[in-house]
């Protein structure tokens, strides 16, 4: 009875359901509220691409990063477990997959079958690391653990909270959210049409676990003398890596489900039996993947010579507090969206182009939806790849000794729409709310006549650009809704040395 | 040459006939109706939303007790407790079964070192009064300017309100109700739902400096009753603050001077800002404590404009000589 229960498919999908609701319930305690500690970005720092990818652009494995190594290690012993067992991605994927599409036995070994299509995602690989090790790290933009981070952060997550706020006190918003929402979703629906179009065709994580798994110290094995071809191992086929001829051993996910599948116990895990079929090697194109490498050559100088936040400063392009460089953020950046989901004010949001394309979903603040909240400084904690360096509350705020507070922009008054200097109103909401002691937003008393030649006592207000750090609560309190008469700009932020304008400061 | 997609349409029946004309002629009846009934000149249909008013959350008037208890000491909660004994005791404002509702000004990303909010220690001391005056539920609530989670959490309130038996209840956006505060400058309003659930309503503001308005005690904290574009209130901040102290009556007010902030209000940040008092006041009369609540910051009743209006509409008395002001020790 319990052989019969607790099968090899059945303690995979123990796992994977494990996996599925670990990914969901840490990226819920994600928050203010909620987080005491816990290991937040733990499928970010379980994934070799990013700690790959972002060693070869700055060449350190920092710090959880580091346990990708028991992924790279356990992929060489047992396969690619990673992608049917722990991978958040290729688990939706499956999951939505099998529920939607119904398939005749004979589509169902038709569709499972290996494809020359599958090689793509190998291609892919080349060219995200080629780019890295030029220092573009664009592999975030498909690897699974940052794209189902991000689509979750932006688009899932808070279409499940609207109307109900049952996980957000304040319905956050997102710059894009539909298109990341979509893109998710297209992914997704594309597995009506393939079973696993995500994890066999484009996945450039299971490209580089496909890498690492190409002689394994345990594989699936089918024995020739016991097998009558009935093809039913196709069945279920997760990876689309004929386990029913020479198995494509780089496109095995180690599902099991061959082995549950076949009428004559013909196929087993482990070590391999006399009587055991030959297997065939990584499938790739020696043309085709030198084209993408030279895609990454060609496309690397061309993103460096536009207009973009990696070689200009972009007025929009403000990042978090703590944030490195420009040109080492995007040597680190993995648009996974772990900043936004902490974010409390909601800040933080997914960049369209604001950055140029190299900046495509990096974290930039949009203070019409928050602004950077004074003595927060969660973004860089939860960062794993070291994007945003972790602050403590005394370094951000300069309260150190020796030390100045972090800048991330410096705001700026626009009188032709600030009621008090463009329309002679009381306000100064800015200055009541700016953070800082003393205030960076100050204020003069004038005596202005009005058109009925009465005089009125009124309070404009001004900025020290010394005292200002940038954290856009006057934009964002501003009552002027639609386009605020105080707007931040990048303009002063620390972690530049050209992004800068006042001579003494 | 016949074609070869032969197949015919079935002839039908006299009586097939009729069953169709009938409900053909059916179906066209219910859309003349549908649009009968919904025709209209409006583009959009709307259902009225109900406006409620805030209700008057003060207990009979009772001349046995001072106008003001002021209370000068070290501990909050002895201070708390030995001002609102002086005025006829928490059983004077809350009855059992009560739902009361605590609005202390947690308004800000601070530590309570800093002063920009109320003291915690004085919210778990009233939350405690309450419970042993038996009231059902005491909730804390305010709208907060900086992120709500962060300010109650750093502000130390939430966790002296839990502890001393309190809930805290955040309002989010679609929770806020439309209220009718018939002020001159404040119309209809979103407000924080807890206003309209609670039976009684105890204002514990802390004593700041502000800009704009230059003092925010009592009056002002009610401003944390609001929700949406309430950053306008700033345009015509005195009959604003007038209008929020006319149309909410809390059933007692605890003012908060055991720390001031001086300077850089209503945020603070710097520990040079506050100076020490270690004062309580409690009262009914919102303007009566406002104006002794200014002496911290150096200000007079005349120096500003919001307390000559409320008084001027009958709210409460500036003039603390015609009043009976108990001061004590603890």
């Amino acid at each position: 009875m319990i052989r019969k229960i607790l099968t090899l498919r059945n303690v995979r999908r123990i796992y994977a359901a494990f996996f599925l609701l670990l990914f969901i319930i840490l990226l819920w305690l994600t928050s203010f509220n909620r987080m005491k500690g816990y290991e937040t970005p733990l499928f970010l720092e379980l994934d070799p691409l990013v700690a790959i990818a972002s060693f070869l652009t700055s060449w350190t494995v920092y710090k959880g990063l580091a346990l990708s190594l028991f992924v790279i290690i356990g992929t060489l012993l047992v396969g690619r477990f990673f992608c049917s067992w722990v991978c958040p991605m290729g688990i939706v994927n499956q999951v939505i997959g099998s529920l939607f599409a119904r398939m005749r036995a004979v589509d169902a070994a038709e569709l499972n079958s290996y494809r020359v299509l599958y090689r793509l995602k190998y291609y892919v690989l080349a060219l995200f690391l080629v780019l890295a090790a030029f220092g573009s790290l664009q592999v975030g933009l498909l690897d699974p653990i940052p794209f189902v981070t991000r689509s979750f952060t932006t688009s899932v997550f808070p279409a499940a909270n609207y109307g109900r706020s049952w996980l957000y006190l304040k319905q956050p918003l997102f710059n894009g959210g539909t298109l990341l929402g979509l893109i998710f979703l297209g992914v997704i629906f594309a597995t009506r049409f393939l079973p696993r179009f995500w994890c066999r065709v484009l996945c450039p994580l299971g490209a580089l676990l496909g890498l690492f798994s190409r002689k394994p110290l345990l594989r699936i094995w089918r024995d020739v003398d016991l097998c009558t071809d009935c093809k039913k191992c196709l069945g279920h086929c997760h990876g689309g890596c004929n386990p029913h001829s020479e198995l494509r051993i780089t496109e095995c996910h180690v599902c099991m489900n061959c082995i549950e599948d076949c009428p004559e116990n013909a196929i087993h895990y482990g070590l391999p039996k006399p009587s055991s079929s030959a297997q065939m090697p990584l499938d790739v194109s020696r043309r085709r993947l030198i084209e993408s490498v030279l895609t990454g050559v060609v496309l690397f100088p061309v993103m460096r010579s536009t207009f973009a936040s990696g070689t200009s400063p972009q007025y929009r392009v403000i990042r978090p507090p703590g944030s490195i460089t420009e040109k080492d953020f995007l040597r680190r950046c993995i648009k996974c969206g772990q900043c936004m989901k902490v974010c409390p004010t909601n800040v933080i949001q997914p960049a369209l182009l604001e950055a140029g394309f190299e900046g495509l979903w990096t974290p930039i603040l949009i203070n019409r939806i928050g602004y950077c909240e004074y003595n927060c400084v969660l973004c860089g904690h939860i960062c794993p790849t070291g994007a945003i360096k972790p602050l403590t509350v005394e370094q951000k705020l300069g309260k150190s000794s020796g030390q100045r507070q972090v800048k991330i922009g410096t705001a700026f008054f626009d009188r032709g729409r600030c009621l008090p200097w463009a329309m002679n109103t009381d306000c100064i909401v800015c200055e009541e709310v700016c953070p800082t002691s003393p205030k960076a937003i100050w204020f003069q008393t004038f005596d202005v006549q009005l058109r009925n030649g009465m005089t009125k006592v009124l309070k404009r207000p001004f900025i020290d650009p010394t005292l200002c750090n940038g954290c856009g609560i006057c934009e964002n309190k501003c009552p002027i809704r639609d386009h605020a008469a105080v707007r931040v700009t990048s303009i002063g932020e620390t972690r530049s040395s050209l992004n800068q304008m006042i001579l003494k400061s | 040459m016949p074609s070869k997609n032969n197949k015919r349409e079935p002839q039908i029946s006299r009586r097939q006939f009729l069953l169709r004309a009938a409900s053909t002629c059916g179906l066209a009846a219910a859309t003349s109706v549908w649009g009968y009934v919904f025709y209209s000149k409006e583009p959009v249909r709307r259902s009225d939303t109900k406006i409620l008013t805030f209700k008057d959350y003060r207990t009979g008037e009772n001349n046995v007790y001072p106008h003001l208890a002021v209370v000068h000491g070290k501990d909050a909660e002895k201070m708390v407790r030995a001002a609102i004994d002086r005025i006829g005791g928490m059983g004077r404002f809350v009855s059992a079964n009560d739902k009361v509702l605590l609005k202390p000004n947690a308004a800000w990303d601070r530590q309570p070192e800093q002063a920009a909010n109320t003291n915690p220690a004085v919210v778990g001391a009233i939350v405690k009064l309450c419970i042993e005056a038996r009231a059902s539920e005491v909730w804390v609530t305010d709208v907060s300017v900086n992120d709500p989670y962060r300010c109650f959490a750093r502000s130390g309130i939430e966790d002296a309100t839990k502890r001393a038996g309190g809930k805290i209840k955040l309002a989010s956006e679609n929770d806020f109700v439309l209220t009718d505060l018939k002020g001159e400058s404040l119309k209809v309003w979103p407000v924080s739902p807890f206003y309209h659930k609670a039976d009684k309503l105890i204002n514990i503001p802390v004593v700041k400096h502000h800009s704009l308005s230059k003092c925010t005690i009592a009056m002002k904290n009610l401003y944390g009753s609001l929700g949406g574009q309430r950053n306008r209130l700033h345009q015509d901040i005195n009959t604003s603050i007038a209008d929020l102290a006319t149309a909410i009556r809390p059933t007692l007010t605890v003012i908060d001077a055991t720390r001031v902030l001086r300077r850089n209000g209503p945020t603070g940040g710097n520990l040079s800002d506050v100076s020490i008092e270690n004062t309580v006041i409690a009262g009914v009369d919102l303007v009566a404590a406002e104006t002794y609540g200014i002496r911290f910051l150096d200000l007079k009743a005349e120096d500003i404009p919001f307390i000559a209006i409320a008084e001027k509409r009958g709210i409460g008395t500036s003039d603390l000589k015609l009043l009976n002001v108990a001061e004590i020790e603890v």
